[in-house]
């Protein structure tokens, strides 16, 4: 799956303005019964245009969630396949994952994974938005180009980042070794692995960041910044006093937006390492496809309840996030 | 305000710029590179000897790849445009009861990790028999654009000026009749926005199509590069060349539709 961020949900709360849809004009007076029922028509009509997107929703997002529900507590064999039956087996698949020794090392990796990227991304992007918040002749082209990484798919994007870091002959050696340093065996050495797929991964991000920290800056008054110069402070006091804690609400939405993208990537990693060698950069989402799509037999029950942890995780960020956007959308 | 023409920042953002599409440039790079440099010390850095031999390859053993992938992108299209387009006419223009609660359910949904979709699915497609079709692919992709569709339509619409629906429904054009004569024609930009995105995430996909499509007989192209980099890990100028052109949508993307890219990305900003 494509683990796109989606600025559009972001965005809108930076772009404000257009929250609520105008109060209606001719509202229907208590003793016109026609009125009434041209209200009740209208809700027929609206939720007629709703249809869709409702039966949609129930067969494929809550069909599917329920349908892995039920499978993490069952014993999907392969006979299951054919005759559709899996006894239940209640939270056994919990507990073999739990005290699986993939699992210690999977929480970590993700935690670590997660963290290095959003630390990285967001630093990154928002010193490149405060650059490119400067104007300078070519800069809307070069902001454009910034985007490319965001447009391309992620299957492109870690097949190149897994060639440029073959061990052998791979470009980043290569430099490297011009400045004096030793090679890094990235892909396939267990201390250097996850690193790896974290640079990838923040490469891919910085656009996103860069995409919704530029329009949060945009939208600070020009004003503000004209005040504190004028009241003597520098740039860099101007920033970190005035711009950053401006950019707050902003800056929330996009760690958390980031953050709940981040947890769910797999193509990177998977194409680059397979959450290997060993476990040393399986996360999650690597562990659980690995156990139900990556060969063998597949463990469809265990790979849903590793699913389930991992959702549990995004939701209880996700809630943050809503209530930062709410909070966003309040000021 | 400072006016002056600042070329020493524009300097440094060449060279932030050029940093960060390094990468680009060495896939198109080693597209080119034959295959006897590939290994070579140093690493051939220009492709002074370009060859075609990769591309060459991409015709011969990945057109059908990207057929499939553009038929699922386009099938992605119209499913995310008719389920995504009348709600958010609903919920920008008719104010349902609980469509806040509609709107909820949107963003939760696309919090749910694409690998748990993935094995949902694949139970339901192997109940449905729709395991390896090409419209199992179809519905699996579009769940990555529908919320997304939801969103941008409903912000665009809101800007659409109430009068004008007001005039047709006074001209006496029911709702559907309103929907279909106003509102898609003075909505066509962000149907273009929403396709777009809808195809290039479809286009791109890579977990839906290896856990539901694992043997069918039509495959996309990121499988068929996946596959290049299980089977000939000798042949990078292959791969490479694959990955160049399975980034066409992308690169046609930023070049021709710009526009409809930022009105995505500034859904929220639309005024008029």
């Amino acid at each position: 799956m494509t683990e796109r961020p989606l600025p559009a949900s972001a965005s809108s709360v930076i772009g404000g303005g257009n929250g609520e849809a105008a109060p209606s004009a001719a509202s229907p007076t208590p003793r016109d019964e026609t009125a009434k029922s041209a209200a009740r028509k209208a809700q027929l009509a609206a939720w007629a245009f709703l249809a869709p997107v409702v039966i949609y929703m129930a067969a494929f997002y809550v069909w599917p969630l329920v349908r892995n529900l039920d499978l993490s507590f069952r014993d999907y064999t392969l006979r299951s396949f054919i005759d559709g039956t899996a006894e239940f087996i209640g939270l056994d698949n919990y507990v073999s994952i739990f005290t699986d020794v993939a699992f210690p090392t999977a929480l970590r990796n993700t935690l670590v994974f997660v963290a290095a990227s959003l630390l990285f991304q967001y630093s990154i992007g928002l010193a490149l938005a405060v650059f490119f918040h400067r104007r300078f002749p070519l800069s809307t082209t070069l902001r454009a180009l910034f985007l490319v990484p965001w447009l391309l798919p992620l299957l492109v994007s870690a097949s190149v980042w897994a060639w440029m870091m073959n061990s052998d002959s791979g470009v980043l050696n290569y430099f490297l070794e011009t400045i004096g340093l030793d090679p890094i065996f990235w892909l396939t050495s267990p201390s250097w692995s996850l690193t790896a797929v974290t640079i990838a991964n923040i490469w891919i991000g910085i656009p996103f960041n860069l995409v919704l920290l530029y329009a949060g800056l945009q939208a600070i008054p020009e004003e503000i910044h004209e005040a504190a110069a004028i009241d003597g402070a520098s740039r860099w006091q101007t920033f970190w006093r005035v711009t950053f804690p401006l950019l707050r609400p902003v800056s929330a939405i996009t760690l958390l937006l980031g953050l709940v993208y981040t947890l769910k990537v797999f193509d990177i990693i998977w194409v680059m390492t397979l959450g290997g060698p060993g476990n040393s950069s399986t996360t999650l989402a690597i562990w659980s496809y690995r156990l139900g799509f990556g060969g063998g037999s597949p463990q469809l029950g265990p790979a849903a309840a590793v699913g389930n942890v991992l959702i549990v995780i995004a939701f209880i960020f996700g809630l943050f996030y809503i209530r930062a956007q709410r909070k966003a959308l309040r000021s | 305000m400072r006016r002056q023409r600042n070329w020493g920042t524009t300097v440094v953002g060449l060279i932030l710029t050029a940093i960060m599409l390094f990468p680009l440039y060495w896939m198109i790079n080693v597209s080119l590179t034959p295959k006897d440099q590939l290994r070579a010390d140093p690493p051939p850095v220009f492709p002074t000897n370009p060859t075609f031999e990769g591309y060459s390859k991409v015709v011969y053993e990945q057109l059908p790849y990207l057929g499939t992938s553009f038929l699922v992108g386009l099938g992605t299209v119209i499913v995310t445009l008719i389920v995504a387009a009348p709600a958010g006419y609903a919920l920008a223009k008719l104010r349902p009861r609980g469509g806040s609660a509609l709107n909820f359910g949107l963003l939760v949904a696309q919090m749910i990790p694409g690998i748990i979709m993935a094995m949902g699915f694949y139970l339901i497609f192997n109940s449905w028999g729709m395991l390896n079709t090409v419209w199992g692919l179809v519905i699996a992709d579009s769940t990555l654009s529908v919320p997304f569709g939801v969103l941008i339509f409903t912000a665009f619409m809101m800007g659409i000026p109430n009068e004008l629906i007001q005039a047709a429904r006074i001209d006496g054009a029911g709702y559907w009749r309103t929907f279909r004569s106003i509102v898609l024609p003075v909505s066509r930009n962000s149907i273009v926005t929403v396709s777009l995105f809808a195809f290039l995430w479809s286009w791109s996909d890579f977990l839906f199509a290896s856990t539901l499509n694992r043997g069918g007989a039509l495959q996309t192209i990121t499988i068929g590069i996946y596959r290049y980099l299980g089977n000939n890990t000798q042949d990078w100028n292959a791969i490479m060349a694959t990955a160049v052109v399975a980034s066409v949508p992308a690169a046609f993307l930023l070049v021709i539709a710009q526009r409809y890219v930022a009105a995505g990305v500034t859904a929220g900003a639309i005024k008029d």
